[in-house]
Formats: structure tokens, C-alpha cells, sequence
């Protein structure tokens, strides 16, 4: 099952050319770009690990590139995703956030139902591939 | 669109030498024309098209750069001839990418060297403008470095910090001051040597991205060099800075004033110019810093001197203008000679600079 979060993620992957796009947009707008990893992809999962620091002061998203390939090179097999942080005043929040890496194999997610009093029954999900340690899924 | 822009000839040229070529063959820009005949073998090697290669020039707007260059720039002279060859070079490989001739980014590393102050850094602002115009480097900015921004201070500190400058960087020129210092020989394991391997890498696989500046002392750059063949191999063009004569050195101050509202009368002219023979004979003499440390006290005196002169009358803008014998003079690059006139310039010229 394709994970689907942030922008972009009902389209085909983005290209490393598109990708190199977004990120200048977000460089000309003024954000920090951010790169993020994780093994553990629910939706409410919303702290990924950051890959080096934000990068606040570049002036060309080659750099980006660069730290996203390095970032593939060690976490390929995990999901990688780009945001642009947007720190004036009022914002202060993520104005962009996609998805730039999924690992080669995605087996989605397990919908469990818990029965609960009378006959109601409470829904939740969970991917199928953190019933295994972090660091060894998606291999 | 198309057809529009195509039938509307180049508008902005008024060089006289462009309209004279006949339509559909390469025509040169008079400026850059001595250098640029290398250009005529791109356009005979390809019968599939024609390059308008004055246009090109006039969109590059590398003229104005060039000009600022001779116009605000003394002397120089060879940095200015090899500047504008490797403009004309660049300018000519992007008229070859435009017709397929060539698709690998060339190598446009460069190595400045020379003595202080004779404006390398100034040069590779100018660079930068010029590559950005060109379309080499995508933002044209110039990022600034000497060894202590690039090599950390324990282990594991080097790499990252490197990486962080070149990200800085990237899209733009790295300038790396006195470059040599980022190679120790004496010390084996210091960290410069990290710095070096990494910036190495980046320099041969993100040619496109990042032109690194390498700047220095001649022989210093020389002997870094040699123990470093990865860099010489890797540096396209190693341009050599040399000496202002003492002629460029006062030009040089003049305009340094001009730019200051400032002049020089005819005694301070000549005050500056003994000052300068003075000056270039003692030690650490740095060239076009050297003359404007010089004036900066010179303002100083002056305004000293009409401090203390008022006396009640109204002071006219001339004379708030023009710096005076006496205010270089009083400088301890001449000797004892003057001293009685001026306090000040015990305490300030310590370092005669």
C-alpha cells in the first residue's frame, strides 16, 4: 500500500529534478529546509528524525540535493521526507512537507477492530512492519 | 512568440561592429573580439546552426561587468586580459551547450595569487558577477572563507563544518583566503587535511553547482600546491596579482578619496606621492591597503586640523573636501621631520600601516 502524506503524495513520486525545485522554491521564500527519516510512518507519528540541521542559510538547493543523497545513502530504505519551515512571525510553521524517499516494499497497514461494550467496536490501524524493531523494517 | 522575438534584431546593441556582419553569420562583439576568435571554430564545427554570438553578449551583460572592472580597477592589467579571456571562453561554451557541442560543466576553479592588497578578493566578487551572468553558477554569491571556518577543532568537527560551508556555497563562489594555511606540514594529523579531501570532492563531482577561489601568497600557494597535486589538477586557471606600480598606487588613492567626497590639493598629491615611495620601502607594505590605512588617518588629521583651526569662521565645503600636505606629512613614514606638527601620529602609526 502506497503511503500517502504531504503534499505531492497522490501524484507519482516527484523526480530529483522536481525535488530540487520545491526545495529552491522554499529557499527563495525564505524557509529552512528540513530533511526527516523514519521507519515507523503512521500518520500520527509526527516526530521523524532530523537528518543534520535545518538548513537556513543556504542560498541554492544543490545543497539540499547533496544532504538528500547522503541522507538516501544511509536511510534509503526508510522514508524521507522535505519541509520548509517558514519562521516569520505569525507563521512560525511547516508551509510545505513531502515525501522524497519510500522504501522499495510497502506492506501498509493492519486495521484492527477492538470489541468493546454492548456491541460497539473501535477501530485503529498499524503498520504491519512496526511489529518488528526500528531498524530492521523495510528490509 | 517566437516568431516575434526572432524578427526583432537584438535591440539593446549600439555596437557599431554587430550590424555591420551580414545576417545569419556569427557576429563578435568589437570588445572581447581579440580574444574571441577562438569562437569562429564553434560556429564552423557546426553547419547545423548559427549563434547570433554579439547577442549573446549583450544578454550575458558581461560588458558591463567587464567595464566596471577596467573603470574601477587600477592597473592589473594581466588579471584583467585573463579575466576577459576566460570570459570569452565561457562565453563561447555557452554558445556551444546551445548547440549541443558540449554538455560536460567546465572546470572553473580558480587560484589567485599575490601579494596583500592587490585585490583578490575584490576580483573574485567581480568573478562571481561574471559567472552568474554567464549562467555558470546559478545565485552569483560569494561566499568568504579563511581556514578557521572550514577546519574544526577536535575530532569529527572538520567534516561537518566543511559541508555546512560548501552548502553555504553552493549555487555561487567559494572564496578560500590564504589557502595554503589549510595545509599543515609540520603537523600530521591536523584536520586541515580532512577539510582538504572533502572540498577535493566536492570540487571534482559539483562542478556545477559550487567554482571554488583559492587566494594566497605566491610562493606560500606554490609550495601548497605541490603538496597537494589533487588541487593544481583540479584549478583551471591560476591567475597571478601582481604589484601596483607607484603611479596605479596613487591613482588608486585618488579614487578612494573621490568615492569619500574627498580630493587631494596639488601639495597633498605630492605629499602622497613621496608617501608611497616612503612607504614601499618599508615592511609590511600591502599594496592598495596599505594607501587606503593611509588616507584613513589622513581624514583623521584633517579633521583635526580644522577642529583646531576654526576660530570663529564659517568653513566652506572645499575646504571640509581637500586633504592638505601637512595631513600626510605628519605620517611617521617620513621620519622625525614632521611629528611636531601632529600628536596624533605617534599613537596611530604604530604599524606604519
Amino acid at each position: 500500500m502506497r503511503l500517502t502524506q504531504g503534499c505531492f503524495s497522490f501524484l507519482p513520486d516527484l523526480t530529483d529534478q522536481q525535488i530540487r525545485a520545491q526545495a529552491q522554491y522554499c529557499i527563495d521564500n525564505g524557509w529552512a529546509v528540513n530533511l526527516e527519516f523514519t521507519d515507523d510512518a503512521h500518520p500520527r507519528n509526527t516526530y521523524w528524525e532530523m537528518w543534520g540541521l535545518p538548513m537556513f542559510d543556504i542560498k541554492d538547493a544543490a545543497a539540499v540535493m547533496m544532504e538528500l543523497a547522503e541522507c538516501r545513502k544511509v536511510y534509503g530504505d526508510r522514508y524521507i521526507r522535505l519541509s520548509g519551515f517558514d519562521s516569520t512571525h505569525g507563521w512560525e510553521s511547516l508551509r510545505l512537507s513531502f515525501l522524497v524517499n519510500r522504501p522499495a516494499h510497502e506492506p501498509g497497514f493492519k486495521l484492527i477492530r477492538q470489541e468493546t461494550e454492548g456491541r460497539n467496536i473501535r477501530y485503529t490501524t498499524q503498520p504491519y512492519e512496526t511489529d518488528r524493531p526500528e531498524g530492521q523494517r523495510y528490509r | 512568440m517566437t516568431e516575434t522575438t526572432r524578427s526583432y534584431e537584438h535591440p539593446g546593441i549600439t555596437d557599431p561592429v554587430a550590424d555591420e556582419q551580414p545576417p545569419g553569420t556569427v557576429a563578435f562583439a568589437k570588445s572581447i573580439g581579440a580574444v574571441a576568435t577562438a569562437a569562429t571554430a564553434a560556429g564552423d564545427e557546426s553547419p547545423v546552426a548559427t549563434v547570433d554570438l554579439a547577442k549573446e553578449l549583450v544578454e550575458a551583460g558581461i560588458e558591463d561587468v567587464l567595464r566596471e572592472l577596467d573603470d574601477e580597477l587600477i592597473g592589473l592589467a594581466p588579471v584583467k586580459t585573463r579575466i576577459r579571456e576566460i570570459a570569452a571562453l565561457l562565453l563561447v561554451e555557452r554558445v556551444r551547450r546551445k548547440l549541443g557541442l558540449s554538455s560536460e560543466a567546465p572546470t572553473l576553479h580558480m587560484s589567485f595569487t599575490g601579494n596583500p592588497g592587490t585585490g583578490k578578493t575584490t576580483v573574485a566578487l567581480r568573478m562571481a558577477h561574471i559567472l552568474h551572468r554567464l549562467g555558470f553558477v546559478r545565485k552569483g554569491h560569494l561566499v568568504s572563507v579563511t581556514r578557521d571556518d572550514l577546519v574544526g577543532q577536535y575530532i569529527g568537527h572538520t567534516a561537518p563544518k566543511t559541508k555546512e560551508i560548501l552548502k553555504k556555497a553552493m549555487g555561487g563562489v567559494l572564496f578560500i583566503d590564504e589557502a595554503y594555511y589549510l595545509y599543515r606540514a609540520e603537523n600530521e594529523r591536523d584536520y586541515g587535511q580532512e577539510a582538504i579531501e572533502i572540498l577535493l570532492q566536492v570540487m571534482e563531482n559539483q562542478r556545477e553547482d559550487l567554482v571554488v577561489i583559492l587566494a594566497g601568497y605566491a610562493d606560500r600557494m606554490e609550495k601548497f600546491f605541490s603538496s597537494n597535486p589533487g588541487f593544481r589538477s583540479r584549478i583551471a586557471h591560476h591567475i597571478d596579482f601582481p604589484d601596483y606600480a607607484e603611479g596605479e598606487l596613487l591613482e588608486i588613492g585618488e579614487l578612494i578619496l573621490a568615492k569619500q567626497n574627498y580630493k587631494l590639493s596639488a601639495s597633498g598629491r605630492e605629499a602622497l606621492e613621496r608617501y608611497i615611495a616612503a612607504r614601499k620601502l618599508l615592511p609590511h607594505f600591502s599594496n592598495a591597503r596599505s594607501i587606503r590605512n593611509a588616507l584613513d588617518r589622513a581624514r583623521l588629521r584633517q579633521a583635526n586640523r580644522i577642529v583646531r583651526s576654526i576660530g570663529g569662521a564659517k568653513i566652506t565645503a572645499d575646504v571640509l573636501m581637500t586633504i592638505e600636505a601637512p595631513d600626510l606629512l605628519a605620517s611617521r613614514v617620513f621620519g622625525q621631520q614632521a611629528t611636531a606638527s601632529s600628536p596624533l601620529s605617534d599613537e596611530v602609526e604604530e604599524t606604519f600601516d
